[in-house]
């Protein structure tokens, strides 16, 4: 059975504090930029771009990054992965880039995400904001800004759906 | 020594027989064909269900003995042609060295005496050294055993030559076996020009490197009123040209080989060098030109052009390999398939196996008329069996019918009486 | 699913082996475009490199003299990350003793995963892929194809002109010796372009028309209304072969100058495979000129090799 935990109001209101922590923390968007992760990272940093803008007036740029090409288990993935643009249109070095993802598990996304973005330049500092985080960490890895933390077993499926991506906002999780 | 072969269809061309008879062989010779013979021989067949004809004869095979045993050897090629139910071929000079001299003659029918399986019935080269400009000494040759003159492998390419040759060769009543081909059309070629070659990117050799030689030749053969047999023909534009002069009182003869009337240029997709030969597989329509060509005589002969190499040459980029496959075990059975699809009347495939061959090198042989010498094939022609690398007797594995299914083969081969194929297994 | 981009649930890439386009279909080639995309973005970067070949190891094998397109091939893995090295050996493997198999053999107990293959032999790189379990992508066999070359050139075109239905390209030159004109007809008339050859008639192969390609001989007629010139190199040796009479004349009748230019269509590609003879097959201000995209093709031709390296080598032996 599926089971809603957050609705379109929902998300739409853990957006728009996330862009609140994202300023507070960083005390403005002096050198802020965002980087999503494809394809649905990519819809949260746009979303976290327009609501610091409408917040601070600012405009933060944005890139896109796919890590497919930066996955550890890329020889070993059954399914065929589909390589995506990576975009990243600013020069990231001594920036504070926020890394938008959609949900947080084992960490390795965010890994291949580090090394993707090192290879554009060193940021001043790289900082993480995601939808969900579900936890079973196998990295050390942690969120610096977090929508929602849902507590999930290993089994089952924390569905993230975006209006860009999927034609409503939701996240439901159900069993596997 | 009497030899009884019972109750198979004895097809005789040569004697307009087709029907069941009883043959006995005594002393190496046909004795009697008759409905019944009722006598005790040392030795009796039970052809019942089989066909009985005079031996098979091939006029065109590649033996490679001396200079190239590792492909083939007198004996591992004779022995395929007993499997094949052949009690005659003709190996074609272009051995290392060239069969040129009486002694290469000598040598190479002394080789099959020893062996005592079959005949072979040499050809020697029209040229020394096949170069092409001087002339082997034919009284020599004929005087060692030589059947045919060729130089086969290569075209006669000066056209004098070539008139000579026919013309002294007439002392002899040699026959010139010719094997026609435009070195300078076929350039690099090595396989048909066409749709296949161009979307393979392989340089092609046209028909015409074939038909503007077989025009040539039968106009220098009318010339010269020698005698001229064209080898392997391929294509619908030569066999016109040989019908067309057959028709105008020409005397030449033709053979073609099983490949050519059932395999296309298709069979190169992907590469294949087991379907590279030359000349090279041509089109549908060339297929369907060649069995008509048989079926309404311009062709006289299948012969099998049996050219072995080893895996190792074969196995390699498709410009690299060499031209050529084995024939001899495969071509009675795919020969019948024509027989099956009636293209020919069984009697047809007779003469084009064995009567007509026996013609062209003038051996009397290729009937079973009472006190001729005793070589018979008989053949089971509706026996089922699959074309297998390691059952060919042939050193090389050349084919491109490997892992065909097949309908019909020999099971007993007599050669002047003596019995080197029986049940299907070679006898000594 | 916390993996990032989508999956291809419809049909999977499934070749571990590159020999030619003819063999490819259309969303095969699309796959590779597109990824090809997605790499040509790694080359503009500071840092050209990816992880995605790590531990992986391509061994070019060149039985024919080519700088570029082994370079090329060089680039594109090492921006991959993955490891290569480079075989060269001019003249037929029998002229060496060797038999090529026997030297892929031996490359493949090196325990190479992928073998980029240059012969002069046509059909070499499918005879090997049949026997070799690396992959076996084709750089030039022959006068086969150069699946690789008519990738990038249609990526090229693709680039430039958005989309490849009913667009009219033209071969120019060197039809008969030319893997590259093969390779370019079995992709664009897949992708729906409307492929036209000219050259000598000496060097246009036989029922090249049965492939779905118009003929012309007259270069100043064939040029009119096309989107793209492909001008093809020209071999000079082929003289000796009596394929045309001198150097002179083949530039005068099928060379591209910037007078005949004027003929074509305005925004019409020149594109060129490259090495170029300046003066012969192409006008040095017309290969420099603003219709050129003869260098974008050398970009281009970086990216997809990286796709196809990316691609075969992903699949799973």
């Amino acid at each position: 059975m599926d089971k809603l935990i957050l609705d379109r109001a929902a998300i739409e209101r853990a957006v728009a504090r996330m862009a609140h922590e994202i300023l507070e923390k960083n005390k403005g968007t002096e050198g802020l930029a965002l980087v999503g992760i494809q394809t649905r990272g990519v819809v949260l940093a746009e979303r976290l771009k327009a609501a610091v803008q409408s917040i601070a007036g600012v405009s933060a740029p944005l890139g896109i990054l796919d890590i497919n090409l930066y996955r550890d288990d890329l020889t070993r993935v059954s399914e065929q992965p589909v390589i995506h643009k990576t975009e990243i249109p600013f020069d990231i070095d001594d920036k504070v880039v926020v890394l938008a993802d959609d949900v947080l598990y084992t960490g390795r996304t965010i890994r291949a995400a580090l090394d993707a973005l090192t290879d554009f330049g060193r940021p001043r500092r790289i900082e993480l904001a995601v939808l969900v985080d579900r936890g079973h960490r196998e990295l050390p890895i942690r969120p610096d800004f977090v929508g929602k933390n849902i507590p999930t077993s290993r089994e089952e499926i924390v569905q993230v759906r975006l209006v860009e991506t999927d034609g409503k906002d939701e996240v439901v999780v159900s069993q596997g | 020594m009497k030899i009884l072969i019972k109750g198979g269809r004895v097809v005789d061309p040569r004697n307009n027989l087709d029907e069941v008879r009883d043959v006995l062989i005594e002393n190496g010779r046909v004795r009697k064909v008759a409905g019944k013979i009722s006598l005790s021989a040392e030795k009796e067949m039970d052809a019942r269900g089989k066909v009985v004809c005079p031996g098979l004869i091939d006029l065109h095979v590649h033996l490679r003995q001396p200079g190239y045993e590792y492909k083939e050897t007198i004996e591992t090629g004779l022995r395929a042609a007993v499997k094949g139910g052949f009690t005659g071929v003709c190996p074609m000079p272009n051995t290392n060295p060239v069969a040129d001299s009486r002694s290469d003659m000598e040598f190479m029918i002394g080789e099959a005496r020893r062996l005592s399986l079959i005949n072979l019935w040499p050809v020697g080269a029209v040229t020394l050294r096949q170069e092409g400009k001087e002339l082997t000494e034919f009284g020599e040759l004929k005087k060692g055993g030589a059947a045919a003159l060729s130089d086969d492998g290569r075209p006669v390419t000066d056209s004098n030559i070539l008139r000579r040759a026919l013309l002294y060769a007439k002392k002899f009543g040699l026959v010139i076996m010719v094997h026609c081909e435009d070195e300078g059309l076929c350039g690099d070629g090595c396989m048909n020009e066409g749709l296949v070659s161009t979307k393979l990117g392989l340089p092609g050799i046209p028909v015409e490197a074939e038909s503007a030689e077989v025009a040539r030749d039968i106009q220098l053969a009318d010339m010269t009123g020698g005698r001229l047999h064209f080898c392997h023909l391929s294509s619908k534009k030569s066999l016109d040209l040989v019908r067309q002069a057959k028709a105008q009182g020409s005397k030449v003869t033709a053979e073609t080989c099983p490949h050519y009337f059932h395999l296309t240029e298709e069979a190169i997709l992907g590469y294949d060098t087991r379907a590279k030969m030359n000349p090279p597989l041509r089109t549908k329509n060339d297929l369907e030109a060649v069995r008509a060509a048989l079926k309404d005589g311009t062709l006289d002969a299948i012969a099998t052009d049996h050219a072995p190499h080893s895996e190792n040459e074969k196995d390699v980029e498709f410009d690299q390999a060499p031209f050529g496959i084995i024939g001899l075990e495969t071509s009675l059975a795919l020969s019948l398939k024509l027989v099956e699809e009636g293209v020919l009347s069984l009697p047809d495939l007779v003469r084009k196996m064995s009567v007509r061959p026996a013609e062209i090198i003038q051996t009397d042989r290729g009937h079973l008329s009472e006190g001729a010498v005793a070589d018979v094939t008989v053949f089971d022609p509706n026996l089922e069996w699959v074309v297998k690398k390691e059952k060919l007797e042939s050193k090389s594995k050349n084919s491109p019918f490997l892992g065909w299914k097949m309908k019909g083969k020999a099971t007993e081969v007599l050669a002047a009486g003596r019995v080197v194929l029986e049940s299907g297994e070679i006898v000594r | 699913m916390e993996a990032a981009g989508g999956v291809r649930t419809e049909w999977r890439w499934t070749r571990k082996d590159l020999v030619s386009l003819e063999e490819l279909s259309r969303e095969e080639i699309e796959l590779v475009l597109d990824t090809a995309e997605s790499f040509k973005e790694v080359s503009a970067r500071e840092v050209k490199k990816v992880p995605a070949l790590r531990g992986k190891t391509v061994a070019n094998l060149f039985f024919e003299p080519s700088t570029r397109t082994r370079t090329s091939f060089e680039l594109a893995a090492k921006r991959l990350s993955a490891d290569i090295v480079n075989f060269s050996s001019s003249g037929s493997s029998t002229v060496k003793g060797e038999s090529l198999k026997d030297t892929v053999r031996n490359m493949e107990a090196m325990q190479v995963d992928t073998l980029v293959v240059r012969h002069s032999s046509s059909g070499a790189a499918e005879y090997l892929a049949r026997f070799v379990k690396a992959g076996v992508i084709n750089a030039g066999d022959g006068i086969h194809e150069h699946p690789t070359q008519g990738l990038l050139d249609i990526f090229t075109i693709r680039e430039r002109k958005k989309n490849l239905e009913g667009l009219k390209v033209c071969l120019v030159g060197d039809i008969l010796h030319s893997r590259v004109a093969r390779s370019n007809i079995w992709g664009l008339t897949k992708l729906g372009a409307k492929v036209s050859v000219c050259g000598p008639p000496t060097l246009i192969p036989s029922k090249i028309e049965e492939l779905g390609v118009t003929v012309g001989y007259d270069l100043d007629e064939a040029i009119r209304g096309q989107d793209v010139l492909n001008i093809l190199r020209i071999q000079l040796e082929r003289q000796r072969g009596a394929f045309f009479p001198s150097i002179r004349e083949y530039a005068a009748e099928y060379g591209i100058s910037k007078e005949r230019l004027e003929r074509a269509k305005k925004d019409v590609l020149i594109m060129h495979p490259g090495p170029v003879n300046r003066g012969v097959e192409l006008a040095g201000e017309v290969a420099d000129g603003p219709h050129s995209v003869i260098l974008d093709q050398v970009t281009n031709g970086i990216a997809v090799r990286m796709a196809v390296l990316f691609l075969t080598t992903m699949v799973e032996r």
